[in-house]
Order: C-alpha cells, then sequence, then structure tokens
C-alpha cells in the first residue's frame, strides 16, 4: 500500500514539474498578461485584414485592364495589356523609393514627407512589421491612381512616354496630394486633413487624382484619328470586346471590397457598415446610369451601363465609413447620372477619353467628396463642405496643373504621341510588333 | 462545268445546306463576308454616339456543279432561302475551265 502511494506521489510530481518546465518561460496568468494577448490577436487580424485587401485591391489592375481593352479595339489590346502591367510595375517601384515617403513621411511643412524612403522605416523581420503592411495597402491604392490613366490615353499615347508618366505619378503627383490628405496614417500629417477633409478611401485622393491627369493626358495628347468628324460630329469608335469590359466591371467591384472597407486597416465590425454601403451605391449608379441612357438613346446602354456601376463606386468611397446605407443609395444613383451626362460633354467638348476615365474617375470623385460632407452621419455644417471644396479644388488645380506640365514637357522632348500611320496600323503592331489575337483577322 | 457562287442571311445557312443534301450535291465552300446591295445598313449606338453599319455580315456559298444540274439547284437555293425581306442575297453563275482533284490528278468532270 505504502509503495503504491508513494510511486503515485512521484509520479504525479513529475507530471506536474514536466508541464511547468515544459514550456520556454512560466507564463503568469495575469490581467494585464490576457489584454497583451487579447491585443496581439486584434493586431494580428489588423494586418491580415489590411493584406487581404490590399490583395483585392492589387486585383483591380486585371480590372482596370479588362475594361479598358474591351472598350477599345484589337488592334490596341497588347498595348492596353504592357501599359497596365507596367504602371503598376514602374509604380510599386517609384512608391517604394520615393512616393511612400513623401506621402507618409514625417514632415514639417504640411506639404510633403521627408523620410521613410526606399522603406527605411523597416527595421527587420524582427522589429514592427506594420510599415510593411501599410506600404503594400498604400501601393496598390497608388497604382490604382495611376492606371485610371491609361484608359484615357489608350490607343494613341506612346509607350515609352507612358512609362515616364508612370513612374512620375506613382513618385511625386500621386503621393503629395496624398500627404496632404492621408499623411497622418502613419509619420506625417497634412495641411488638409488637419482642416477635417474628409476622404475615407480616396474618392479625392486617388480616383480624382487619377481622373485629372487623365484629363491633361487626354488633352495634351489629342484624340484618336477619326474619333471627331470634319464637322465636329462626335463618331463612335466601339469597343472590340463587351463582355471583357463586363468583367472588368465586374473585377473592379469586388477589388472595391478591399478599396473600401480595407481603408479601416483594421479587423473590427466598422468593416460591415462599409462594405454595404460600397454595394448599394454601386448598384444604384447601374440603375441610373442604364435609365438615363434609355431616355437618352432610346435603349438601355451597356458601355453607359458599366460605367454606372463604376461612378457609383467611386462616388462612395470619400464617404463609406461615415454616411448611412441609404444616403450610399443616393450618392450612388446621383453619380450614375453624372457619369452619363459627363461623358457626352466631355466628347461635345472634343476630348477623346476612350473608356469615360476622366468622367468616372474625375468628376464623380470630385461628387463623392462633397456627398461625403452633405451626406455625413452627424450632420453637415458650412465648414465641412468648405473643407471638402477646398479639397476638391486643390485635387484638381494639383493633378490638373502637373499633370499638364508633366504631358507637355514630355511631348516637346521625347514626344506624347505616336505617328499617324502608326495609329492606322495599329499601336500594337507599331510598339510591341505583336497581335492580340494571333488566330483571328481583325478588320480594321 | 459550272461554279454557282450565292450570297445569303447567315441563318439561313443550315435550310440551304439541307437543300443541296436532298440533291446529292457533293461538296461546297462556305465563307463568313460582309457587304451590302440595295439593302442599307442599320444603326448603332456606342456611349452616346450613334453611328451606321454599313457592311451587314453575309455568308457566301460556293458549288461547282455540272451544267444539266444548274437549274435545279438554282430552285432549290432559291426555295430554301427565300425570306421574302429585303437583303436575301444573290446567286451567280459562272463558267469553270478546269477542275483538278489533287490528291488523286483526276480532271474536270471526274474531279467534282
Amino acid at each position: 500500500m505504502r509503495k503504491k502511494t508513494t510511486f503515485t506521489v512521484c509520479a504525479l510530481a513529475l507530471l506536474v514539474a514536466g508541464t511547468v518546465f515544459a514550456a520556454d518561460e512560466v507564463v503568469k496568468i495575469t490581467v494585464e498578461g490576457n489584454a497583451a494577448a487579447v491585443k496581439s490577436v486584434q493586431t494580428n487580424l489588423n494586418y491580415v485584414w489590411t493584406l487581404i485587401a490590399a490583395a483585392l485591391v492589387f486585383f483591380m489592375q486585371a480590372g482596370f485592364a479588362m475594361v479598358e481593352s474591351g472598350f477599345t479595339r484589337a488592334k490596341s489590346a497588347c498595348n492596353i495589356m504592357m501599359k497596365n502591367l507596367l504602371d503598376f510595375a514602374m509604380g510599386s517601384l517609384a512608391f517604394w523609393a520615393i512616393g511612400f515617403g513623401l506621402m507618409f513621411g514625417a514632415t514639417t511643412t504640411g506639404l510633403f514627407g521627408t523620410t521613410d524612403f526606399f522603406l527605411s522605416g523597416w527595421t527587420g523581420p524582427k522589429g514592427d512589421q506594420w510599415v510593411l503592411a501599410f506600404w503594400m495597402f498604400q501601393c496598390v491604392f497608388a497604382a490604382t491612381a495611376a492606371t485610371i490613366v491609361s484608359g484615357a490615353v489608350a490607343e494613341r499615347i506612346k509607350f515609352t512616354s507612358y512609362l515616364v508618366y508612370s513612374f512620375v505619378v506613382c513618385a511625386f503627383i500621386y503621393p503629395i496630394f496624398g500627404s496632404w490628405a492621408w499623411g497622418s496614417l502613419l509619420n506625417g500629417n497634412g495641411w488638409l486633413e488637419a482642416k477635417g477633409f474628409i476622404d475615407f478611401a480616396g474618392s479625392t485622393v486617388v480616383h480624382s487624382i487619377g481622373g485629372w491627369c487623365a484629363l491633361a493626358g487626354a488633352i495634351v495628347l489629342g484624340p484618336r484619328k477619326g474619333k471627331f468628324g470634319p464637322k465636329g460630329e462626335v463618331r463612335a469608335i466601339p469597343g472590340h470586346n463587351i463582355p471583357m469590359a463586363a468583367i472588368g466591371v465586374f473585377i473592379l467591384w469586388l477589388g472595391w471590397f478591399g478599396f473600401n472597407p480595407g481603408s479601416t486597416t483594421a479587423g473590427d465590425t466598422s468593416i460591415a457598415m462599409i462594405f454595404v454601403n460600397t454595394n448599394l451605391a454601386a448598384a444604384a449608379g447601374v440603375i441610373s446610369a442604364m435609365a438615363l441612357s434609355w431616355i437618352m438613346f432610346k435603349k438601355p446602354d451597356i458601355g453607359m451601363s458599366l460605367n454606372g456601376a463604376l461612378a457609383g463606386l467611386v462616388g462612395i468611397t470619400a464617404g463609406c465609413a461615415n454616411v448611412t446605407p441609404t444616403s450610399s443609395i443616393i450618392i450612388g444613383f446621383i453619380a450614375g447620372i453624372i457619369v452619363v451626362i459627363s461623358v457626352v460633354t466631355i466628347d461635345r467638348m472634343h476630348i477623346d477619353d476612350p473608356v469615360g476615365a476622366v468622367s468616372v474617375h474625375g468628376v464623380c470623385g470630385a461628387w463623392g467628396t462633397i456627398a461625403a460632407g452633405l451626406f455625413n452621419i452627424g450632420g453637415t455644417t458650412a465648414a465641412i463642405m468648405t473643407t471638402q471644396i477646398i479639397g476638391v479644388v486643390a485635387a484638381f488645380a494639383w493633378a490638373f496643373g502637373t499633370a499638364f506640365i508633366l504631358f507637355t514637357v514630355i511631348k516637346k522632348t521625347m514626344g506624347l504621341r505616336i505617328t499617324e500611320e502608326e495609329e492606322l496600323e495599329g499601336v500594337d503592331i507599331a510598339e510591341h510588333a505583336a497581335h492580340a489575337y494571333n488566330d483571328f483577322q481583325t478588320l480594321n | 462545268m459550272k461554279k454557282i457562287e450565292t450570297i445569303i442571311k447567315p441563318f439561313k445557312l443550315d435550310a440551304l445546306k439541307d437543300a443541296l443534301h436532298d440533291l446529292n450535291i457533293s461538296g461546297m465552300t462556305v465563307s463568313e463576308v460582309k457587304g451590302f446591295g440595295r439593302q442599307k445598313g442599320h444603326t448603332e449606338i456606342y456611349r452616346g454616339a450613334e453611328y451606321m453599319v454599313d457592311f451587314i455580315p453575309k455568308v457566301k456559298i460556293e458549288i461547282i456543279i455540272e451544267e444539266e444540274r444548274v437549274e435545279a439547284v438554282i430552285e432549290a437555293i432559291i426555295t430554301s432561302v427565300r425570306t421574302g425581306k429585303i437583303g436575301d442575297g444573290k446567286i451567280f453563275v459562272l463558267p469553270v475551265e478546269k477542275i483538278i482533284r489533287i490528291r488523286t490528278g483526276e480532271t474536270d468532270k471526274e474531279a467534282i
């Protein structure tokens, strides 16, 4: 009996000793310890959500490529793919080297950052990794702004000139304005956000900046040959693959579920309303654009309806976190109306924008920014609206102004446009000696 | 030997093929073409801009046939393809100088 008891006690003692010394350190169970552990779960969740969102926004590059290609001719398809591929590649590197620092580096002026170039803020794999997650998310945003221009200058811009533009927009034009509105998200502090400027996911910071750069490009470049007739009439140059354009819009809509809710950079319940707002605005934009095109052109127009979805999405991007779902429907609905009128107006101004980039991103981006003030859940004030308008105007002045100068300088130095002969032959053959659809004869 | 070329509306191709099959026609060549005659085009709209589509998609069928059978083939084509609406198409009869079957070297009537 004694031997059995001694044996049992010794075995138990060894067991307990074993578990105590099994861990690397002795974990003390305290309230503070628990709180720290819970916080680290939330932190990890923030990383995961932010990076999933970044992946979704990256996928919007495919969406842009499909929309642009679908709305342009088959003889330009390779060039469209190259431009979209390269503006992401060059933009990523430009943003890594220069843009990120200008946008989120520490600043004394509130006009641009002066630290964090070449991701110098990262201290290695053992330190804080947030700067990397944050950079990744911001990188795909910068690339989104850059690729907006690709559609407006399609089919006639010189490829090398586009590469130069891609670098400059992601290194300077986008990040400097971005620092004014979003700098304090990391180490900076912009003058515009200090005024209380509301632009949660970038109706202005991303879409209007891209849209106004697109406008400058389209103006300096000039229209495609044959777009405007001798009497000034607007001629259709139909896109070669409408289903492709539609796929592109669906991909963009999906990517926007990363674009807007991801801007919380936090995995918490606030993303639910942002998701819902995003979807409702897009849906409303489709319906109003379709309805207006039906009235104006006697048939519901597929191109306009697709643009309507994008208009709604751009329109809600600024206010997605501070307006109600019902307001989102109104905002999206109005954006759909605005985009149809804008596309027709820009055509009538003899500015050739093959995909409606200026209307969708520039004009509706401005509307979205105004709407974020008008429909603010806490109510709107003159101060709020003034700041929103200041932001909209500053974005136009900065983006259109710098891009206009950039494109003009390029035009006067290396040349901005392919030759007339190259344009008739097709930019794919001229710039890439390539055929997008080798087994099919494309008749144009 | 004659060649019959006919241009018809694309959706009538199957009906034509079946009618010729009933006549034991041994082969045909089909191509997708576009064109217009007195039939005008139609208007389409793209992003708010109207434009005229002048060229209408059509299908062209080429058949080689002995001269004796030409009338019967023409009859069969018209019966199977005619809708009575504008754009039904046309039939052309052309003379053929020489025919060679590449695989066997047979010529003219044996090569049909």
